[in-house]
């Protein structure tokens, strides 16, 4: 029997004009009736190969035929068993490469939008406020150190099976890159809030203001606890190198963005100053480079650039969030170079470029950008955001001595998510170097397993 | 939340808090920072700390009121409390190669140079000390500072306490008796720039605390990023400690200008004195 093509059913956006100028999210979500009407579309396939694309394994065709049948708290019951921020993860996974790219039904129209019904589960649940069954305490207790996305899904993870948990977060609100990182317009603040607060609820503490490697040691924590697991992000801003890069004006993203959305400058009665650049350029094209040129316009730019030397099919960042950009009118300057960041008294006014031609493909794969002789040229800039990612922050490892990194610096772990020292598990950005919230998802409840089975919990 | 146990005020622009923080005492040494928050609203702000009490659980900080966030700090009384109080962070000093050590301290730098001159005296090597006010309401610390100090050498820019100068005077004076191997500065920037020039003109190595603009305090944001011997250096993470001759000064007090506007806006607005 041939099946019917029918599209995927589309969120609705904001505006692209409106949304450039406010801070509420972008996408609006699915009414009931479209999501029912969207996972109606998923042809149930009993070997389920969209699963093996999720890396924390969401029952996705059981999601499915709940969610078709209307009944959406069932439904969420099935996702939560084994993703803790449905709504997070709805909203900043890139389907596209993971559950939506092995969905068979893409050899029929499209692949189910799995995303958007996640989503949409999520919020569901969020808009119940129903609280968590607490588990009895087995007894155990582990440190978790950080509460960004894999300390967050190790701790519910582990809570849910009776072990007591602390979470260790150095700033004073909890989330991780969640929160500081991620802008509003794409994830919301009071959902992270909620959805964490729910994982709260099954009775993990969480201690703010609290650094490890400073205030308290993993040595001291593996005194009081029987495992620990070091969740805590990736680290330093990378910058170019060139001249002319302290000049004010010129931010790191981790900076521009946590000053943004952490300390709130966005809102007009904020006493946290940042910049507000009437003619940005961003250096880098990942998602992180667009998370801040597009927050740049909403801060009030005239104009953001996005400024990258590889090309167009080189860019890191989401087709999604590229596309997202590009509506809402950031301008694309691909095969164009930095050299150096030129000042006026002290202030960022420009960028002295070079142009670039693609050569042989690199240790990476994507081909080598070569700088085209005699090209240089200057872009006009008051404000210049470096996007080019991170190297991991020393902090941990320094006041841990037995802790091995590899030479990038990043924490070795072996398969089930062990560092070098007995007992300490690590995992996110922290092991891999800056990826996806949803990798970091994967390896904490990896390494919640791995501490489960070890405590005799699970086998 | 820390309480504030006590709260004096040293100068007319200072205030001494004690607070109550175990862990950070627990771990505190002299050259470590603390980041604080006034209150849910504020700004996240570092302070050097200025002295501490692992068996009180106490850790001391001088507080001079530059802006809004100092000013919302200076509001709240002694037995009330900070919302969020991090540390110790950054790295602790280390003199422990020198023997002939002088402590210059200019302003609000005094928090930082006195831990230092206690630590030093406990160990048996005390050091001169040389600190410097604009005026003689803005000395603090004189007394602890005669009790744990080889000799102290008080001067005032207006000549209104013991002898008129800067502390670059007195230190001249004293390398030219040879009398150190090592020099450490902190204060305002251009007190620790004037400094190190003399300090290089005789060869002495010279140790500063810098104080730039932050955020995090772990080495997220890069904002305190500092040139260093040519090098990008994180005050938060390899410092706040560097060695001043190696310091790009010019760029470092740019830097620390860039929302000098922005700052007073917001002051004006708890103030009332500008709309």
């Amino acid at each position: 029997m041939a099946i019917e093509k029918t599209p995927r059913n589309l969120m609705n956006e904001q505006d692209p004009q409106v949304r450039a100028h406010n801070f509420s999210e972008v996408a609006l979500g699915y009414t009931p009736e479209q999501a029912m009407a969207e996972a109606k579309r998923c042809l149930q396939c009993k070997n389920a190969p969209c699963r093996k694309g999720c890396p924390v394994s969401v029952r996705i065709p059981e999601m499915m035929q709940a969610v078709a049948e209307g009944d959406f708290d069932k439904a969420g019951e099935i996702v939560k068993s084994t993703n803790s921020l449905p709504s997070v993860c709805g909203r900043v996974c890139p389907q596209e490469e993971q559950c939506e790219k092995f969905c068979l039904r893409s050899r029929i129209d499209e692949p189910v939008a799995i995303g958007a019904v996640e989503r949409f589960v999520g919020d569901y649940l969020l808009s119940k406020n129903a609280k968590p069954q607490k588990v009895e305490s087995k007894g155990y207790r582990v440190a978790v150190v950080g509460s960004g996305p894999a300390s967050i899904t190790c701790a519910a993870e582990l809570q849910k099976n009776g072990v007591q948990v602390t979470v260790y977060e150095a700033f004073h609100k909890a989330g991780g890159v969640l929160t500081y990182g991620i802008p509003e317009f794409r994830l919301p603040k009071s959902l992270v809030k909620s959805e964490i607060d729910t994982v709260l609820a099954l009775g993990a503490e969480i201690e703010f203001n609290t650094v490890v490697g400073k205030t308290i040691t993993i040595d001291e924590l593996l005194e009081e606890n029987d495992a620990v697991f070091i969740g805590s992000g990736a680290g330093l801003p990378s910058f170019m190198g060139i001249p002319g890069e302290n000049n004010n004006g010129v931010y790191s993203a981790n900076e521009y963005l946590t000053r943004v959305n952490l300390m709130g400058a966005y809102k007009s009665d904020s006493v946290t100053p940042v910049q507000k650049g009437k003619n940005v350029a961003v250096i880098g094209a990942g998602n992180v480079a667009m998370d801040a040129a597009r927050t740049a316009l909403r801060m009030g730019a005239d104009k953001v650039s996005i400024i990258y030397r590889r090309g167009r099919e080189e860019m890191p960042a989401r087709k999604d969030e590229i596309h997202h950009a590009e509506q809402e009118g950031i301008n694309f300057m691909l095969l164009t170079n930095p050299v150096e960041m030129i000042g006026e008294n002290g202030w960022v006014k420009g960028l002295k470029c070079v142009k670039m031609e693609l050569g042989e493909p690199d240790a990476s794969g994507r081909r080598r950008p070569v700088a085209i002789k005699d090209s240089e040229f200057i872009v006009d800039a008051d404000m210049v955001i470096v996007a080019l990612g991170t190297t991991p922050n020393p902090l941990i490892k320094d006041s841990c001595n037995e802790l091995a990194t590899n030479p990038k610096g990043t924490l070795i772990v072996d398969e089930g998510m062990m560092t070098s020292v007995e007992n300490v598990y690590a995992g996110g950005d922290a092991v891999t170097g800056a990826a996806t919230v949803i990798l970091a998802m994967g390896a904490g409840r990896k390494a919640s397993e791995t501490i489960l089975k070890k405590l005799g919990i699970i086998e | 939340m820390n309480k504030i146990i006590t709260k004096r005020r040293l100068a007319s622009n200072v205030c001494e808090y004690v607070v109550y923080a175990p862990r950070v005492a627990k771990k505190a040494k002299p050259g470590m920072f603390i980041i604080l928050r006034a209150d849910e609203e504020g700004e996240r702000i570092p302070f050097t700390i200025c002295d501490y009490s692992t068996e009180e659980g106490t850790v001391t900080i001088l507080v001079q009121e530059v802006g809004y966030s100092t000013a919302k700090l200076a509001l709240i009384p002694e037995g009330g409390y900070i919302h969020d109080f991090v540390g110790p962070l950054g790295k602790p000093t280390d003199l422990s190669e020198f023997s002939r050590i002088c402590l210059v301290g200019g302003g609000i730098g005094t928090a930082v140079i006195y831990p230092q001159a206690k630590y030093l005296n406990s160990i048996g090597k005390p050091a001169d000390v040389i600190v410097g006010a604009r005026n003689k309401s803005l000395i603090m610390y004189e007394d602890e500072f005669k009790a744990s100090a080889k000799e102290l050498f008080l001067t005032t820019d207006d000549g209104s306490y013991i002898r008129k100068g800067f502390v670059t005077d007195v230190l001249r004076e004293n390398l030219d008796k040879g009398l150190y191997d090592c020099v450490m500065a902190v204060g305002p920037m251009p007190m620790m720039r004037a400094v190190c020039n003399l300090t290089k003109e005789y060869g002495i190595k010279t140790v500063v605390s810098m104080n730039p603009v932050m955020v995090d305090g772990t080495g997220m944001c890069g904002g305190c990023r500092i040139k260093v011997g040519g090098q990008i250096k994180y005050a938060c993470v390899d410092g706040p400690e560097f060695d001043g001759h190696e310091i790009d000064w010019a760029e470092a007090m740019n830097r620390l200008g860039a929302y000098k506007e922005k700052e007073e806006e917001t002051y004006c607005r708890l103030t009332g004195e500008k709309e």
